[in-house]
C-alpha cells in the first residue's frame, strides 16, 4: 500500500514536471534568443542556448528608445487609468446590486447578465465607436471598448460582497446615519479587499496584454501601446527600421537593425512585468478563478 | 405613486452609483445589438445607418453562397469541440495529479507554472510560435535539420495548423481549468478518502470513483460554459498565432476572423454584418440552450 503510494507520486511528480517544462520552455527560448548575436541567429535559427550571446537587441532599443519608451509609458497609462475606472464602475455597480432593499435590483441584474449572453458583435460597435463616437485614434480608444467593465467581474464582486460582509454591519452603520457612499467605502470596502485585488489584476492584466483594440481603432503611431509595437513588428519584420526616430538614422540603421532578436527584446520587455508581478500575486488570480467556477 | 417617488429618492445615491455603469453598458453593449439591422442594411454612411436602404436578406444570400460560410462553421465548430475535450482531460489530469502530491510547495510551483501562459497576451504567444516555426530560424526545423530532416514551411502548409492550433490553445488556457477541477477536488470531503482507504481501494478506483464522479458537476458546468460559447473563437489564436497567413486560411479561418477580414480589410460591411449577425443569433440560442442544460444539472451554476 505504502510503496504503491510512493511509486504514484514519483509519477504524478514526473508528469507535472513534464508539464512545467513544457509550459516554460518557449518563454525560455524567448528570452535566450533576445540574449543572442542576431548574425548567429540568422545562421543557425532561434536555440535554447544561443551559440553566441550579445546584449546587441537591448543596446538597439536603448539607442533607439523613443518608440519603445512611449509604447511602454502609454501601456501603463492606459492600463491605470483603465484598471481604476473599471474596478470603481464594477464595485458601485455591484453594491447596488448587493443592497437587497434597491428597488430596481432585478432590472438592473438582467441588464448586466443579458450582456453575457448577446451581444452585437464587431461590425456595429465598430462603426459606432468609429463613425459616431470619434474614438478612432484617440487614448481613449485603448481604453473605452470592451475592458472596463463586464458582466463576469461584477457578478463576482456582488456575491462576495452578499456573502463575505454581514448586513448587520451595514445596518449598524447606516443607524450611526452613515450614507451609501460611507457604508461602501468604510464599512463594505475594508472586508472586500481580497475581491478587489482579484478584479483589479483580472482587469489590469486586460489592459496590459490588450492589442486588439489598438488593431481595431488606432492607426496612429504615437498611440502605440507595446503590444501594438510587437504586432506591428509580426507583420512587418521592417517594422522598426521604418520607424526609427529620424530619417537620417533609420537610413543610417536600416542594414544594421538586428531585428530577429529585438523582436525578441521587445516581447520580453513587454512581459517582464507580467514575470515579476504574476508569482508574487498569482493566489489572487486563483481564488478568483476558482470562484468565477462556482459562481459564474 | 407618491410612495415610489419617495423610495426613488431615497434610493437616489444607490442609482447614481449604478449609472456609470448602466450608462457604460448601453453604449458598449446595447448600442451595437441594436446595430445588428445593418445586416439588413445596404449601409451608406452618407445616409446614416437608420436611413440606408433595407435589403432584406441580400447580405445573407451573398453570405451562403460562398463557400466560406461553411468553412468558417466548420472550422469555428471543430475547433472548439477539440478545445473542449482536449483541455477537458488534460485540465482533470493535472488537477487529479495535484490534488494527490504530497508537497504543498510542489503544488503551488506546479500551479502557478502552468496557469503562467493565461497571463500572457496571444501577441507574445504568436512571437513563442514564430521562434519554434518560422522556417528560417526556427527551433524546429534546425532540430530537423541537424537530423537530416527535411524542413517544413509551417505557415504556409495547412495540414499541420490544427494540431498546432489545438497545442497551442491547451498551453495558453489548460491552466485555467487546472485551477477549476482543482478548487473543486480540494472541496472534496476528506473522510471519503479515509474510509476508502481502510476498504484498501487503489490510488486508480479512488481517482476513478471518488474523487471524478464528485467533481462531476464542475466539469459539467465547465463544459457547457464553453459548449455555449462555440460559435466564438478566440481572434487571437486564429489571426495572430497563424500570422495571418493566406495559405492557410482554410483550416485557420473561423467566423471571427471572417468578420475582421471582412470589415477591416476588404471593406465589405454587408458580408462581415451578416456573418457577425448569424453568430449573435446562434451564438445567443446556443448559449440560452447550455444554460437550460446547467439548469438541470446544477442550478446554482446557472446563469439565471
Amino acid at each position: 500500500m505504502l510503496k504503491q503510494n510512493h511509486s504514484f507520486q514519483i509519477i504524478a511528480q514526473g508528469i507535472m514536471i513534464v508539464a512545467s517544462i513544457l509550459t516554460l520552455l518557449p518563454l525560455l527560448l524567448l528570452l535566450m534568443s533576445s540574449f543572442a548575436d542576431n548574425k548567429s541567429i540568422l545562421l543557425y535559427g532561434y536555440s535554447l542556448i544561443p551559440h553566441q550571446f550579445s546584449l546587441e537587441a537591448y543596446q538597439y532599443i536603448w539607442r533607439e528608445h523613443m518608440q519603445i519608451f512611449r509604447a511602454y509609458f502609454i501601456t501603463i497609462f492606459v492600463t491605470v487609468l483603465g484598471t481604476s475606472a473599471g474596478l470603481a464602475m464594477s464595485i458601485l455597480y455591484a453594491y447596488a446590486l448587493s443592497r437587497p432593499d434597491f428597488p430596481g435590483k432585478r432590472f438592473f441584474s438582467f441588464f448586466i447578465l443579458f450582456t453575457m449572453l448577446f451581444n452585437g458583435g464587431l461590425v456595429p460597435t465598430y462603426i459606432m465607436y468609429t463613425r459616431y463616437l470619434h474614438l478612432k485614434n484617440t487614448i481613449f480608444a485603448l481604453i473605452i471598448p470592451s475592458l472596463l467593465m463586464n458582466a463576469f467581474n461584477v457578478i463576482l464582486i456582488r456575491s462576495y460582497f452578499q456573502h463575505n460582509v454581514p448586513a448587520s454591519l451595514i445596518e449598524a452603520a447606516r443607524i450611526d446615519g452613515a450614507k451609501e457612499f460611507r457604508v461602501l467605502t468604510q464599512v463594505v470596502f475594508p472586508v472586500s479587499k481580497p475581491i478587489i485585488a482579484t478584479i483589479g489584476l483580472f482587469i489590469g492584466v486586460g489592459y496590459w496584454n490588450d492589442w486588439l483594440n489598438g488593431l481595431y481603432y488606432v492607426t496612429d503611431n504615437r498611440l502605440y501601446s507595446i503590444q501594438q509595437i510587437l504586432n506591428n513588428m509580426l507583420k512587418n519584420i521592417e517594422y522598426l527600421s521604418k520607424n526609427a526616430t529620424s530619417v537620417a538614422k533609420s537610413t543610417s540603421l536600416a542594414g544594421q537593425l538586428p531585428a530577429a532578436t529585438v523582436r525578441m527584446a521587445i516581447a520580453v520587455i513587454a512581459l517582464l512585468p507580467i514575470l515579476i508581478i504574476y508569482p508574487i500575486v498569482q493566489k489572487y488570480f486563483v481564488r478568483g478563478i476558482a470562484l468565477g467556477a462556482v459562481k459564474g | 405613486m407618491r410612495s415610489k417617488r419617495k423610495s426613488i429618492i431615497k434610493n437616489l445615491p444607490v442609482y447614481l452609483m449604478i449609472l456609470p455603469g448602466f450608462i457604460y453598458l448601453l453604449i458598449n453593449n446595447y448600442i451595437p445589438m441594436a446595430g445588428l439591422i445593418i445586416a439588413f442594411k445596404d449601409v451608406n454612411f452618407a445616409k446614416g445607418i437608420l436611413k440606408s436602404d433595407w435589403v432584406g436578406f441580400k447580405n445573407f444570400e451573398y453570405l451562403f453562397k460562398t463557400p466560406d460560410a461553411f468553412r468558417i462553421t466548420r472550422n469555428t465548430l471543430l475547433y472548439n469541440l477539440a478545445f473542449i475535450a482536449v483541455n477537458l482531460i488534460i485540465g482533470v489530469m493535472f488537477a487529479v495529479l495535484l490534488s494527490e502530491i504530497h508537497s504543498k510547495k510542489a503544488v503551488k510551483f506546479y500551479q502557478t507554472v502552468v496557469l503562467l501562459p493565461y497571463m500572457i497576451s496571444m501577441v507574445i504567444v504568436s512571437y513563442l510560435t514564430y521562434a519554434f516555426l518560422s522556417s528560417n530560424t526556427g527551433l524546429i526545423n534546425g532540430f530537423l535539420k541537424t537530423v537530416g530532416l527535411p524542413e517544413v514551411s509551417w505557415y504556409t502548409e495547412q495540414a499541420y495548423w490544427p494540431f498546432i492550433l489545438i497545442f497551442v490553445n491547451c498551453w495558453k488556457y489548460v491552466g485555467y481549468g487546472t485551477v477549476v477541477y482543482l478548487a473543486s477536488i480540494l472541496g472534496i470531503d476528506r473522510t471519503l478518502y479515509e474510509a476508502a482507504a481502510v476498504d484498501g481501494i487503489t490510488k486508480m478506483q479512488e481517482i476513478f470513483k471518488i474523487t471524478i464522479p464528485l467533481i462531476k458537476p464542475t466539469i459539467i458546468t465547465m463544459v457547457l460554459l464553453s459548449v455555449g460559447r462555440i460559435f466564438y473563437s478566440d481572434f487571437g489564436l486564429f489571426y495572430q498565432v497563424p500570422m495571418n497567413s493566406g495559405a492557410l486560411l482554410n483550416t485557420t479561418n473561423t467566423i471571427d476572423t471572417y468578420v475582421y477580414r471582412g470589415l477591416i480589410t476588404l471593406g465589405d460591411i454587408g458580408m462581415a454584418s451578416a456573418a457577425g449577425f448569424y453568430q449573435s443569433i446562434v451564438g445567443f440560442f446556443l448559449i440560452l440552450a447550455a444554460n437550460a442544460l446547467t439548469r438541470r444539472y446544477s442550478s446554482e451554476n446557472a446563469l439565471f
